[in-house]
């Protein structure tokens, strides 16, 4: 074992270090002048997208030099590496995987600048966690695909400019729905209609101003909106807008939210969170006595701790190995299912800790914080139930990696 | 980076796994234990052991180890873990590290090299009647008597206590002058009290020691309690140029923390596999009850522990090699999640068994019990999670 730095990744580390020296300011993060000056320099430092091959305007940068960045990054609590989030998190990959060169150039140099912000349909309403079930239909009429059916939760929907939609393009008889072929075995019938139901799939590349699409934002249970439900009435999609081939779509998208991993810097925000809780349980007196000598919150604070660290540490193991070249499977689930239980339990201790001032919303004492611990313990389906649920991480993590018998 | 094995190391990994599966599947290891003769270690294991040179893997070329880091003997460990070997290298590890990392030269010189060669079996006694890993739990006196310490006291939960030649003990040095150790029944001592602590080596055959086993319920794991009345030891058996203090209890504690939780991971590991592999294969309502989620999850979460307990304890083993800053709350952080991991890993196993699961001829049950020897050994989750909260600046 060795956790040195190379002398190049040392040197690559201290160019990042001076470089936030130099450019971070102190509470100037929230300024939008200082963001967009933040940009700009670090899309001409080649930050924004630096894990991309530089041809399409990405940096070229190692596994390493990627983790040195996103750790230095997160260690100063820096603003973001560009602001398109899911641009940069798994559109843009896929593009580049995927993508056709008019493709490349007419999106990519967008989402390394964060001109607009995209959203992803993947959710139906009968299509959640059993995302290839997904029925929203694409017809190809000449040199357009024409798309009718609805999406839900699509996180941004109102705000972004472009969206990555997942689509059924077999024809009737090719699809999930036909069901089995009649005559065959039942096991027989059942896999072909498992594969059918992925190779049905196509991806589309669309704007989200073509006429025939609506967005209706939904309320979440915080009070605020979101992610919102789009329906697509007759929308022309024209074909050059298709990613990858047609019926390729699963694939397309799969591996892209598969290349999105590096947990690291996700470690670094837990810490921070789990820092301001212990710090919350020094300052919380009740019954005469401060939270943080309580025996029990004491005790869930270190397994926390102790839970993050495991993160980090298997965070560095998943490393090592793909440093090796060993691609990286299902063992990504360990510190998804980590997180979701973190994102709820770490709420959840700071209203326990917080007694009965914890479910208050106001700006005005006796409410702590300004309500901020209330809104936190209300914010973890995001990335309990967006990403995947628990449920499906453990179905996972026993198929895959324990081979037990699919569900 | 590379937090990971060397090429080297997982080769060694790999021999010791073919070696251990074909001379010590769990079927002998159970012959072993329940032999009448078992009494804390097999001399033929042992001397398996010894010619394989485990006990003096990582101790100084110097005095007759092979020099190799703590890290190396992980791989080792792990698979000592999965077969459940009732052997004594821990105990011999441990007591050799402590003398190699604490003892003078002269210490080193007489005492290493039978250790590294298995000639002798050492451990570390640190328990008592109070059971408790902390400064005021060393109750046993030593009083220098011209040139001998006197030692009176009674150490319990000593591990392979039976088998063993050489225990190293931490003591409280009695001042003669004071007429009363610091410490009597007050609870609340200064760190005066903690250099009042010295370590010291007893011989098994000196005059007043007398060892007699324990009987617990892992078979593989034997404890005893090791009594000294009046016991004279020469002035060199102190480790040492002089009393080392609480600070070096506790590194041995966590040096031995940190050991046995690298050699849960091969249990858990195997608990693991056992389990997975009877739920492929019983067959209940049509399918195997690997199909049901009320199977398969807590498979599941056994993994996810297994492999997050892993990660500290690599961890943990790498950071007390180094004399990391962090190393204490590495230790406390892996002991702990392993504590309760595997404790729960040890009761599902069972219990995803069904009626077999309590059967003495299944295996299972003996992970369950290895997993109830392992929870309190070096500290319980309770302790090195308070410890870690301390450490963590609560
Ligand atoms: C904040 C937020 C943002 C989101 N943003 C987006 C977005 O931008 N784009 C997008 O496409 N989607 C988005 N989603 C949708 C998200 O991907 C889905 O909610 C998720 O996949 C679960 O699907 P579902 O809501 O239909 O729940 P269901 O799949 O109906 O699940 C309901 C419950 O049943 C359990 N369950 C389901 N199947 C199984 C099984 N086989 N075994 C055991 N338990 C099972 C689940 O674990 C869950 O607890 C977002 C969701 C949230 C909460």
């Amino acid at each position: 074992m060795d956790f040195e730095l190379t002398e190049s990744e040392r040197a690559f580390r201290d160019e990042v270090r001076a470089f936030l020296d130099e450019n971070l300011r102190e509470g100037a993060a929230e300024s939008p002048a200082f963001l967009a000056e933040w940009t700009k320099k670090v899309r001409a430092k080649r930050w924004v997208g630096f894990s991309w091959p530089r041809e399409v305007g990405g940096g070229g940068g190692s596994i390493m030099e990627q983790v040195i960045l996103k750790d230095e990054m997160a260690k100063r609590k820096a603003p973001p590496l560009g602001t398109c989030m899911m641009g940069l998190a798994w559109v843009g990959p896929s593009i580049i995987q995927y993508g056709t060169e008019a493709q490349k150039q007419k999106y990519i140099p967008d989402i390394l600048d964060g001109k607009y912000q995209w959203c992803t349909g993947y959710s139906e309403p009968d299509s959640g966690s059993d995302l290839a079930s997904l029925k929203c239909r694409a017809v190809r009429e000449g040199d357009d695909y024409v798309v009718t059916g609805q999406k839900i939760w699509t996180s941004l929907a109102m705000w972004a400019k472009k969206m990555i939609l997942l689509v059924r393009t077999a024809r009737a008889g090719e699809g999930a729905e036909s069901g089995s072929p009649s005559g065959g075995a039942a096991t027989d019938g059942a896999k072909r209609g498992a594969a059918s139901k992925h190779s049905g799939i196509t991806c589309l590349l669309v704007d989200m101003e073509t006429p025939g699409i609506t967005v209706r934002p939904i309320r979440n249970m915080t009070g605020s909106a979101h992610f919102a439900e789009v329906f697509f009435d007759g929308v022309r999609i024209p074909v050059e807008n298709r990613l990858g081939d047609e019926g390729q779509g699963w694939q397309v998208t799969i591996s892209a939210l598969a290349s999105e991993r590096s947990s690291i810097a996700e470690v670094h925000g837990l810490v921070r969170k789990i820092d301001e809780v212990k710090a919350l349980a020094r300052e919380t007196v009740r019954g005469g006595r401060r939270m943080s000598e309580d025996p029990g919150i004491r005790r869930r604070i270190a397994q926390a701790e102790a839970k993050i660290e495991a993160m980090r540490l298997n965070g560095m193991r998943f490393l090592t190995k793909q440093l090796r070249g060993e691609p990286l499977g299902a063992e990504t689930s360990i510190n998804k299912l980590h997180r979701a239980a973190l994102e709820i339990g770490l709420g959840e201790l700071a209203l326990e800790i917080l007694g009965s001032a914890g479910t208050l919303t106001g700006s005005e004492a006796p409410a702590v914080d300004e309500g901020r611990w209330a809104r936190f313990a209300l914010g973890w389906p995001d990335v309990v139930i967006g990403g995947g649920t628990p449920n499906i991480q453990k179905n996972i993590i026993a198929e895959r990696i324990l081979g037990l018998p699919k569900d | 980076m590379n937090f990971g094995f060397t090429d080297d190391q997982r080769f060694l990994g790999e021999e010791v796994h073919k070696f251990l599966e074909s001379s010590y599947p769990l079927r002998t290891v159970r012959e072993v234990v329940d032999s009448p003769t078992f009494g804390g270690s097999d001399a033929t294991l042992w001397n398996r052991i010894v010619s394989l040179g485990w006990p003096g893997l990582c101790l100084s070329e110097a005095h007759g180890g092979a020099g190799l880091d703590l890290e190396t003997l992980i791989v080792v460990l792990e698979e000592t873990g999965r077969t459940l070997l009732p052997s004594p290298l821990i105990s011999t590890i441990l007591a050799a590290r402590a003398i190699e990392r604490f003892g003078t030269s002269s210490q080193r010189q007489s005492w290493l090299p039978g250790l590294a060669d298995g000639s002798r079996i050492g451990t570390f006694a640190m328990l008592e009647a109070g059971d408790s890993l902390s400064p005021a739990g060393v109750g046993t006196t030593g009083r220098v008597e011209g040139n001998a310490i006197v030692l009176s006291g009674e150490k319990r939960f000593v591990p392979d206590a039976v088998g063993a030649g050489l225990f190293v003990i931490p003591v409280r040095m009695v001042d003669e002058r004071a007429g009363r150790s610091a410490s009597a029944g007050n609870g609340d001592r200064g760190d005066s009290s903690l250099d009042e602590i010295a370590l010291v080596f007893v011989d098994r055959e000196a005059p007043g020691v007398s060892v007699s086993p324990l009987a617990g319920m892992d078979l593989t794991k034997p404890m005893g309690t090791v009594t000294l009345s009046d016991v004279r030891i020469p002035l060199d058996h102190l480790l040492g140029e002089t009393r080392l203090g609480w600070s070096a209890v506790e590194w041995i504690l966590d040096l031995g923390a940190a050991l046995v939780t690298a050699e849960a991971v091969g249990s858990v590991e195997a608990a693991l596999e056992l389990t997975t592999r009877f739920a492929k294969d019983r067959i209940q309502f049509g399918h195997p009850i690997g199909h049901f989620q009320g199977v398969k999850h807590p498979l599941a979460e056994i993994y996810v522990d297994l492999e997050s307990f892993r990660s500290l304890a690599y961890y943990a083993i790498w950071a007390i090699d180094h004399d990391a800053p962090d190393a204490k709350l590495a230790v406390s952080r892996a002991k702990a999640y392993a504590s309760d991991a595997f404790a729960q890993a040890g009761i599902l196993g069972v219990q995803l068994h069904g009626g077999v699961g309590y059967t003495w001829e299944y295996d299972i049950q003996l992970y369950l019990k290895r997993s109830k020897w392992f929870r309190p050994i070096f500290g319980d989750a309770d302790y090195h999670y308070e410890r870690a909260a301390r450490l963590g600046g609560l």
